[in-house]
């Protein structure tokens, strides 16, 4: 087989082929085998594979298209899952001590969704423990790798799966994203990345990090793959109480279409103060390949977009220390070998079972939440959150979409960040005012800098409107091909 | 300035049942000082009659029918617990000698 350089195959493309019989769902199944035996022991991308069952699956779908059966929308593409997805009878370990043995008892939604569309789960991909970091450094099991350059990080908490995918042994992935863990893995790597509106994906079967932030979406070398997966996932389902009750997207549908009259909003202001030059030529250059289409560019103003990082690193932990005391060591996860009493039981198995940075979370959230601290800091937070979502929804009167960066950085090198966790979280400034407001959004591959690494673009919609957010995607995308660009 | 003391960080991990070593509770009192500090920048912000935002999507109660459903059968529930017996998940005595 001959070598592929990253992101070298687009969903659109691989359907195609797919459906006029060029490439059997086999042949695809087993190059993408191929790419993870090769290349999983340097990026660390899967902590699982599920080679018998993807095979066998391959082999149904192929033999059905070959009947001429219909099939779903995802019909023979592998698929990698993030491992804090929930699927029947398989490992779910959030990369943690604590989950190292779970095997899961029930199917996440969108693995039935998957399922349904004719999927091919093919592996459990790594991720920060319980999705909590920006490099997937936080792994029980190993950190990930960058496929672009393994001295650097994918980008976390989703960076198994952001590799994966750019590494060409999957076309498709799912990962969550809390703070960022979808979009700045996908800018890092040099894919799409979506977190759609919060509540558009059943959070059913998704381990719990921080519930009101919490999202899961796709990543993909296109757009289309990402609209096609969105597609397949969307829709409501009862059993999470925060599921929107609309119907199954249809994203594809439209896609091609541009928009006419397209109003772009930039925040000129909060770049300029914190981002690598690298990264402002290429969100420049996205605003000249908007305006060369006729788009009008009008400069906004977000002023609470600043405490975003302050807030929250306040709200995420808060959720994070409710939702993480389930891990008691008597219902499922470690427990520790020696103890004298229940107390000591419970908290040793914690101690033992989680790692630093889950640790420092859970405590930072317990204090927050604690007696006398309560109104000063999660009231608080939650107001400047209404405060931030009140500067979109002015902002969104005069605009359609916000472009911006994703990252304040190209992907750093691994070790670089994690001996400061404030660092850390400050490289999430771009990210997380849309899982606090909950408005869509994501992140478009623009181009490479001179270190041959991916930057990429943000745009965020308003709520619900993932069909304009991702034509207007679309539109950049069309332009030419973004790997061609240098900055 | 959020300086944290030592025997507040062993507070808060009581409160949270964690068992941290004295290492570990060293760097994270200074992590933890580190991101206070940080986070104290909110005070700046006035939210005088903001109203305190809970969910993103601001969904109403949501409500179904009572019906029984299909759920986990017992042997599913207990197949992951660190010590069952086969009927109940099992952890150690609370009675005698624990407060």
């Amino acid at each position: 087989m001959t070598k592929l350089t990253p992101c070298q195959r687009p969903v659109r493309t691989l359907l195609e082929q797919l459906q006029v019989g060029d490439l059997s769902s086999t042949r695809l199944t087993e190059e993408c085998l191929h790419e993870i035996k090769s290349q999983n022991g340097s990026l660390n991308a899967f902590l699982t594979l599920q080679e018998e069952s993807a095979i066998r699956q391959a082999e149904a779908i192929d033999q059905r298209r070959a009947r001429g059966e219909s099939l779903g929308l995802l019909a023979g593409l592998p698929i990698a899952i993030k491992d804090n997805i929930c699927q029947l009878d398989t490992k779910t370990t959030c990369s943690s001590r604590m989950l190292e043995n779970f095997v899961s008892p029930y199917d996440a939604h969108v693995i039935e969704k998957l399922q349904q569309a004719d999927a091919i789960i093919i592996g459990k991909t790594n991720l920060d423990e319980f999705a909590m970091g920006s490099s997937t450094e936080n792994s029980y099991f190993g950190m990930s790798r960058n496929p672009w350059n393994t001295e650097f990080v994918p980008g976390g908490s989703s960076g198994g799966s952001a590799s994966a995918v750019a590494a060409n042994m999957a076309p498709l992935a799912l990962g969550s994203d809390t703070g960022g863990s979808i979009r700045q893995p996908a800018a890092f790597c040099g894919l799409v990345g979506l977190k759609p509106t919060y509540g558009r994906v059943s959070r059913y079967g998704l381990v719990a990090f921080a519930s009101s932030l919490d999202q899961i979406g796709p990543f993909s070398c296109d757009v289309y793959g990402s609209a096609i997966l969105m597609d397949a996932i969307s829709g409501h389902d009862q059993r999470d109480s925060t599921s929107l009750p609309y119907p199954a997207l249809e994203l594809t549908k439209d896609l091609d279409q541009p928009i006419s009259g397209l109003k772009i909003g930039v925040i000129e202001e909060l770049m300029e103060k914190s981002v690598d030059g690298d990264i402002v030529a290429g969100v420049r250059h996205a605003i000249d390949v908007y305006r060369q289409q006729g788009a009008e560019i009008i400069p906004i103003k977000l002023p609470h977009a600043e405490y975003a990082v302050a807030t929250y690193y306040i709200i995420a932990p808060c959720e994070a220390s409710s939702n993480l005391s389930r891990y008691d060591g008597i219902h499922y996860g470690y427990r520790a070998k020696e103890f004298s009493s229940l107390t000591e039981m419970y908290s040793r198995s914690r101690g033992e079972g989680f790692g630093t940075e889950v640790k420092r979370r859970i405590m930072l959230g317990t204090y927050a939440l604690s007696s006398g601290y309560y109104d000063a800091y999660y009231n608080k937070a939650l107001k400047v959150r209404r405060l931030i979502r009140q500067d979109y929804d002015e902002a969104f009167k005069n605009v359609d979409v916000v472009l911006g960066p994703v990252t304040p950085s190209a992907a750093f090198k691994k070790g670089e960040h994690s001996k400061d966790p404030l660092t850390m979280y400050l490289s999430d400034l771009f990210t997380i005012s849309a899982n606090l407001t909950g408005l869509p959004a994501i992140s478009v591959p623009c181009g490479l800098n001179d270190k041959g690494l991916p930057l990429g673009f943000q745009l965020t919609g308003k709520a619900l409107e993932e069909s304009t957010l991702l034509r207007i995607a679309r539109m950049f995308e069309a332009q030419g091909d973004w790997k061609t660009n240098r900055f | 300035m959020s300086e944290l003391t030592t025997a507040q960080v062993q507070h808060v991990a009581r409160l949270a049942r964690l068992e941290i070593g004295e290492e570990e509770l060293a760097a994270l009192r200074d992590s933890m000082g580190n991101i206070l500090t940080y986070i104290e920048r909110l005070s700046e912000v006035d939210t005088d009659g903001v109203e305190p935002m809970v969910h993103a999507i601001e969904l109403s109660n949501v409500f179904r029918e009572d019906h029984v459903k299909p759920s986990l059968s017992r042997e599913a529930a207990l197949s992951n617990a660190p010590s069952t017996d086969g009927r109940y998940f099992l952890g150690p005595a609370i009675l005698d000698g624990d407060q």
